[in-house]
């Protein structure tokens, strides 16, 4: 065990846990966050997807004290049911999930890489979510809802 | 599939330990599992209302026998006008809790808001059975006994009597607006829900004889209401069973053997001491787990423990597999049989015959399942993603655990997606077991690969059909002989071996038993596999059972002992079967070069056009309704009508084609039929679905953006399944371990253009299914497509880009 201080959705954290422990169960064990998820604990599906430093990142493999010291932000931190950041409310509005499981893969590496890329195509959004599993297929809506967001964006 | 009910299982000491625990005699549970569900069908001993809100309403707790019949077990009136409702069909990511909202407050007249809907806690909600095949629609859409529906209309019909008696006019001189009760001309003589039984008990039975409105007088009902559960879902607020918190609880991982069927030989705990925070190995058979402190710690140890096994079974090499499960021991039935096959087929001018095969699919749950679980000294708490909180679980834990069952509570919590029974059964096990053995609070995850290695899986099939053509090319005969491979399914009323936990735990899969002889035609007109293709007329006592036009049919069935677990997934064997007979109609009308949807359309037999009468005997199914569905799909997707193949593809670089399927969902159950374009490398075998049109008709449409949701991810999922995914093994366990191995269908494949059309019957039509309607044709979709754009048949499942491939050298 050791100390680490976790900068999560603009709160500072102060634990004592195995520096090598997943971010992942740090932010759903420790902090009790429910916006990241456990889907494969390997890298290859995006549930458990936060964004550090404005770049979506898989929590599942990266050791909490990698993190450490960076500001890290879950869907929790990017808005809420009353106020939701304009990506959340695209997705809301065209009511994309089903289970939801994947709602962190697809809406944070959604955001992180049209912040970046504002004017990508369609084909190009496909490649960046390459990725992001979701396994009951609301990849047509989530198209719907990131281009709803990306015309936000201009 | 198999059918081994009457055969007597057997069961370990352990086993037969906690059945005595449970309250069950051996000899009264080796009776058969109906003994077990007689008990297991009631609400609850906690009642109807928890102790809290029966405070908050006045009420008694509700006692213990089967109370499904009584209002007061659906609907309860709060002094305040809230109206609480209690539901068994639970939500799986389809939108059903919003939609039994809307449900309550349609039938009620109130507003929306005003409507507090509980579902699935087996303290508080009326069992409705397991969640799934697309039952939630008719289930509690139909007024009929013990349906939600009933049961509001029930209410309201009581609180317009009370009202009219209080007033002393009668319930024609009232009007209800939003849940107050109003004197038609004295608007000072008013009353709200509130007043009138605020608080105290219906003391009712339902009442599915009072006269409701049609879907045509529906305000809430029919409309695109949001689903409450996304606002919460895309801001990381909504609690799903992997986010529940007990005080005390730990972390458990379980330690599932390395190979099929392998037993514990020995497990050395001195393995994992040095771990820290671990609170206990536990072993129960061949059921091993860790469980510590923090998830961490936990999953460090399962890695870490060093157990001996068996070496369990030699796998049937998967090479050959399709060939492997022709030469097993079988079961077999006849579902019909005008025995007149051969000889039609011996006269036909031409025979078609056609082989498809279709692999095992997994469920693949996105995330991997979860599950919490308190079990003190002689009681438990449970809460769970399953489909059914009451047979898989409540019931299947008294006897897994040896707590009588009214000592059990689960409680229904969101899990990943599941499509029919993924980890969520087994995981709740896993928890419970844990649990016990530790006496704390127990959440275990399972690891991807144990999610996958471990699952039911979807069914395979081999599936051979001949079909006898007449001289103008039309079908005259139809032979359907199939097999698929069974073990395990949902637990229910006490068979936890139904999946892996109860089977390691000590409870043994009972012996398969192979049939003797041919056995007897069915006299059932049932269609609930979709063995009948949709052509063929099923002709039983009472005349045809069915909307096809051939008489001359043979539909056979066989089960085979399955290696690996199977059980539901999404449209089972429906999907296999469809994909079979939509392929082969589709050969047919390419041998009689005719356009594959007028082929179609010639082989159903339309209602009677003056009385509406339909043509399928007394199964109401109508065939008119199925040929609305193909031509709306294929008028919307703007169907070239020409015969199959396209006329003037090159046989190299990128080409495309049409593609149509559709099917009458379990026989009856829902239409569907799906048009499609369909794009094919030939270079390099990837195909892809450019653009598609869905047209469906599940009866009236409760909430058209929801039933759209079911549609595209159906369609998506089908799609998936029939590209690439395959479970694997090798000689001695599951390849498919991960999302390398199992391989999905991702954004980065190009995600199509979707067009959904639903036919919204408000005509007084029963509501039917529509979470699996478009998922079952896709296979068929794709086969069609493949051969529309290249002129190749393929008949094994799936599409990969390899086997696209080789079927374009091979030709
Ligand atoms: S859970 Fe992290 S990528 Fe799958
Ligand atoms: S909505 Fe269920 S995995 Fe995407």
């Amino acid at each position: 065990m050791s100390a680490i201080s976790l900068k999560v959705n603009g709160r500072t954290y102060d634990l004592d846990v195995d520096p090598e422990t997943p971010l992942l169960y740090v932010l759903t064990d420790d902090l009790a966050l429910r916006g990241p998820k456990f889907g494969c604990g390997l890298g290859q599906c995006g549930a458990c997807a936060v964004i550090i430093e404005g770049e979506a990142i898989r929590s599942c493999i990266t050791p909490v004290s990698t993190a450490a010291g960076f500001q890290i932000t879950t869907l929790e931190g990017l808005g809420s049911p009353e106020n939701p950041h304009p990506i959340q409310k695209a997705f809301i509005d065209q009511q994309v999930f089903q289970c939801g499981t994947c709602s962190s893969g697809i809406i944070m590496t959604a955001k992180a890489f049209l912040d970046q890329n504002p004017k990508a195509t369609k084909g190009e959004i496909e490649q960046a979510l390459d990725s992001v599993i979701c396994r009951c297929f609301v990849q047509y809506r989530a198209m719907n809802a990131i281009s709803q967001y990306q015309g936000g964006l201009a | 599939m198999t059918s081994n009910k009457t055969i007597q299982p057997t069961y370990t000491t352990d086993a037969l330990d906690a059945l005595e625990k449970a309250g069950l005699s051996r000899r009264t549970f080796l009776k058969g599992t109906g003994a077990m569900i007689v008990g297991f069908s009631t609400v609850s001993a906690a009642g109807l209302l928890s102790p809290g809100e029966a405070a908050a309403a006045g009420a008694p707790l509700q006692g213990s026998t089967d109370r499904r019949d009584q209002l007061d077990s659906w609907i309860a009136i709060l002094h305040d006008g809230t109206i609480l409702a209690y539901a068994g069909k639970s939500e799986l990511g389809t939108g059903m809790f919003t939609v039994q909202s809307q449900l309550v407050a349609e039938y009620l007249e109130v507003p929306l808001s005003r409507v507090k809907l509980t579902i699935c806690d087996t303290a508080l909600c009326p069992d409705q059975g397991t969640t799934s095949g697309s039952q939630s629609h008719p289930t509690n859409f139909n007024h009929r006994n013990r349906s939600l529906m009933t049961a509001a209309a029930t209410a309201f019909h009581e609180l317009k009597n009370l009202a009219a008696a209080k007033f002393g006019v009668t319930v024609d001189d009232l009007v209800v607006v939003n849940g107050v009760i109003i004197v038609k001309n004295d608007a000072t003589k008013n009353v709200t829900y509130g007043e009138l039984v605020g608080g105290k008990v219906f003391n009712l039975q339902l009442d599915s004889s009072i006269k409701i409105k049609g879907p045509k007088e529906w305000k809430i009902l029919g409309t695109s209401v949001p689903r409450y559960d996304i606002p919460d879902i895309v801001t990381g607020r909504l609690e799903y069973a992997r986010d529940v918190r007990v005080p005390g609880m730990v972390y458990g991982q379980v330690v599932r053997p390395p190979r099929v069927d392998a037993k514990v030989v020995s497990v050395d705990e001195s393995s994992v001491a040095d771990i820290p925070g671990l609170v206990k190995v536990v072993v129960k058979n061949s059921f091993v787990g860790v469980v510590a402190e923090k998830r961490y710690q936990a999953i460090r140890a399962s890695e870490r423990l060093k157990v001996e096994w068996t070496q369990g079974l030699h796998l049937p090499n998967q090479a050959t597999f399709y060939d492997w499960m022709l030469q097993q021991p079988r079961t077999n039935s006849r579902v019909a049989d005008s025995l007149d096959v051969d000889e039609k087929l011996a006269s036909a001018a031409k025979v078609i015959q056609a082989t498809y095969l279709y692999p095992y699919n997994m469920h693949g749950s996105l995330g991997a399942s979860a599950a919490v679980a308190d079990v003190k000294e002689n009681s438990a708490t449970v809460w769970s993603p399953t489909q059914s909180v009451y047979g898989a679980q409540r019931s299947t834990l008294a006897v897994l655990l040896g707590i009588p069952q009214e000592n059990i509570r689960v409680i229904w919590r969101m899990g990943s997606g599941c499509y029919g029974l993924n980890g969520a059964d087994a995981v709740s096990f896993d928890a419970a077991l844990l649990s016990q053995a530790v006496g704390r609070p127990v959440m275990v995850q399972l690891t991807r690969k144990d999610e996958m290695a471990w699952e039911n899986y979807g069914t395979p099939y081999v599936h051979k059909n001949q079909l006898g053509l007449d001289a103008a090319g039309n079908i005259i005969a139809w032979d359907s002989e199939s097999w698929t491979a069974g073990k395990g399914s949902r637990p229910s009323g006490g068979s936890p071996y139904n999946v892996v936990t109860g089977n390691l735990a000590g409870f043994e899969v009972p012996a398969f038993n192979p049939s003797t002889g041919p056995g007897n035609i069915s006299t059932s007109t049932g269609n609930g596999s979709n063995h009948v293709p949709s052509y063929i007329a099923f002709v039983k006592a009472n005349g045809r059972a069915y909307i096809g036009t051939v008489t001359s049919e043979r539909i056979t069935t066989h089960g085979i002992r399955s290696p690996f677990w199977t059980g539901p997934l999404r449209s089972p064997n429906r999907l296999q079967n469809t994909f079979a007979h939509e392929c082969v109609i589709d050969e047919a009308a390419a041998y009689a070069k005719v356009d594959p949807v007028e082929y179609r359309l010639r082989h159903i037999i339309d209602d009677d056009p003056l009385t509406g009468v339909t043509n399928a005997g007394n199964s109401g199914v109508s065939g008119t309704r199925m040929k609305d569905c193909i031509k709306l799909a294929a008028e919307k997707f703007g169907w070239e009508h020409r015969a199959s193949p396209k006329a003037g593809n090159p046989k190299t670089g990128v080409v495309t084609g049409q593609a149509m399927a559709a099917c009458l969902y379990e026989g009856h159950n829902g239409y569907c039929a799906v048009a499609a374009e369909v794009e094919v490398n030939q270079d390099t075998g990837v195909v892809n679905i450019l653009r598609m049109a869905i047209a469906s008709d599940s009866g009236p449409v409760s909430n058209p953006n929801g039933i759209a949701n079911q549609n595209e991810g159906g369609a998506l999922q089908g799609m998936s399944r029939a590209l690439g995914e395959e479970v694997t093994w090798d000689h001695e366990k599951i390849t498919s371990i991960d999302w390398i191995t199992y391989p999905t269908w991702k954004f980065s494949n190009g995600v199509p253009d979707i067009s959904n059309h639903q036919i919204n019957r408000t005509d007084g039509q029963p509501a039917k299914g529509s979470g699996e309607v478009s998922i079952s044709v896709m296979a068929a979709v794709l086969a069609n497509g493949i051969f529309d754009a290249t002129g190749v048949r393929i008949r094994e499942g799936h599409f990969s880009p390899a086997k696209v491939l080789a079927a374009l050298k091979a030709s």
